[in-house]
């Protein structure tokens, strides 16, 4: 038997509510919201209460798509990582750094956004950076 | 008072009395629930007075239940208060949990809480560390009781209607072990829409919560809404109790009011 409770950061937005997943043989099997934690104080609303479906949703996606003639279709996140490169380097050469913008999230982490924006100004040249918190 | 608990512990641990201990850790600098399986390493065991007393306990007989209903032929133990041994006898009554299979390891609680809490009886039938100190009744009860009728009722919808319907009253709850939830009920309830109707789904909650409602007061914390769930839920559980003489917990396999009431009477 393997029963742990692991305290990590709710994916849902970006406040940065704290709670344990109640992990049971492997499986994610219940949120419990961490009553220590400055930000939720033992809180959390009805999307982080539920943060255990989602990881083991059969929905979720785990794997890169490219659409081929189409149709979505798995590739590996080499495949994935030179069809975007290309992609990105014919839109600049044809239409200039500032035709790219990048929308990033509120569910990753902060160091994360930093990379993006990173990128976004340092190997692209642009300052079209947003994120889905202002929508 | 927590080297006691740690004796205890240590000494169901090493004699494998039980398979783990489910209590309370500090761990990554916060305090959570935690299922101790080696005698040799209880120093993270705490038993839940993060700035206050009793400021950081958790629902741990809902955790307990979700491991029994995987491992039901192994006995743990589980870190009590009065309000979690109520539970326990409920959990037993209603076949939740196995009492031949939990070993608890009782603390009662300060006076402090016992005041904070409003509580009637601050510590388990056993316990190991800790004083014994005078229950009390509800002062919030009494004072929403002073109003009249229309008051109460003005002052219970302005507190409902500040509710996000985030079922954490629900979630949290070491008593709400239900398959299917009323509260998810589209004849009650419209699901998937907010605001939530007010008063019908905290009335539909606190009827729910009649013969069940150990008072552990974990689901007033929980709400971030700040909706004093619990003075409801004691409101509820003193008429159910001056009509039945029953309070959950009290005592072991007392019957629920309710189970009275299903019962079809002799006159048809
Ligand atoms: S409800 Fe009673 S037993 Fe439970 S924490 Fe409060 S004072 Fe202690
Ligand atoms: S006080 Fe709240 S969380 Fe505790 S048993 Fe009653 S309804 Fe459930
Ligand atoms: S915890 Fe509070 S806000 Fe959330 S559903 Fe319950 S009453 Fe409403």
């Amino acid at each position: 038997m393997d029963y742990r409770t692991v305290l990590t950061t709710c994916t849902y937005c970006g406040c940065g509510c704290n709670f344990y997943l109640e992990v049971l043989d492997g499986q994610v099997i219940d949120t419990i919201p961490c009553k220590t934690h400055p930000v939720n104080e033992g809180k959390l609303c009805i999307k982080g209460w539920n943060v255990h479906e989602f990881i083991q949703s059969p929905k979720r996606l785990k794997r890169p798509l490219i659409r081929r003639d189409g149709v979505l279709t798995e590739a590996t996140w080499d495949e994935a990582l030179d069809y975007t490169v290309s992609g990105l380097k014919a839109i600049k050469d044809a239409h200039g750094s500032d035709s790219i913008a990048f929308l990033t999230s509120a569910k990753v982490t902060n160091e994360e956004n930093y990379l993006l924006q990173k990128f976004a100004r340092a190997a692209v040249g642009t300052n079209s950076v947003d994120h889905c918190a202002r929508l | 008072m927590i080297e006691k608990v740690r004796e205890r512990v240590r000494d169901l641990l090493s004699s494998g009395e039980v398979k783990g201990f489910l209590g309370l850790s500090n761990k990554y600098g916060n305090t959570g629930p935690h299922l101790f399986c080696d005698a040799e390493d209880l120093d993270g065991l705490v038993i839940g007075d993060w700035k206050g007393p009793g400021d950081a306990r958790y629902t741990l007989n809902k955790q307990l239940i979700h491991i029994v209903r995987k491992y039901p032929d192994d006995v743990f133990g589980v870190l009590v208060r009065g309000c979690d041994d109520r539970g326990l006898k409920v959990l037993y009554t209603w076949n939740q949990l196995n009492p031949e299979k939990v070993i608890p390891v009782g603390i009662a609680c300060s006076q402090d809480l016992a005041d904070a809490c409003e509580c009637r009886k601050p510590y388990p039938d056993d316990f190991v560390a800790g004083e014994k100190v005078e229950g009390r009744a509800s002062d919030s009860v009494a004072r929403l009781d002073a109003l009249d009728v229309a008051g109460r009722f003005e002052a219970w919808l302005k507190e409902f209607s500040k509710c996000i319907k985030c079922y954490g009253c629900r979630d949290v709850c070491p008593m709400c072990f239900c398959k299917e939830c009323t509260l998810e009920d589209d004849r009650l309830v419209n699901n998937g829409v907010i605001p939530p109707e007010i008063p019908v789904f905290h009335l539909t909650r606190a009827v729910h919560m009649v013969g069940r409602c150990i008072d552990c007061g974990l689901c007033n914390e929980v709400c971030p809404a700040d909706i004093p769930l619990r003075t409801l839920y004691k409101k509820v559980a003193d008429i159910v109790d001056e009509e039945f003489q029953y309070r959950p917990g009290q005592e072991l396999y007392a019957k629920s009011p309710l189970n009275i009431l299903m019962q079809p009477s002799s006159t048809g």
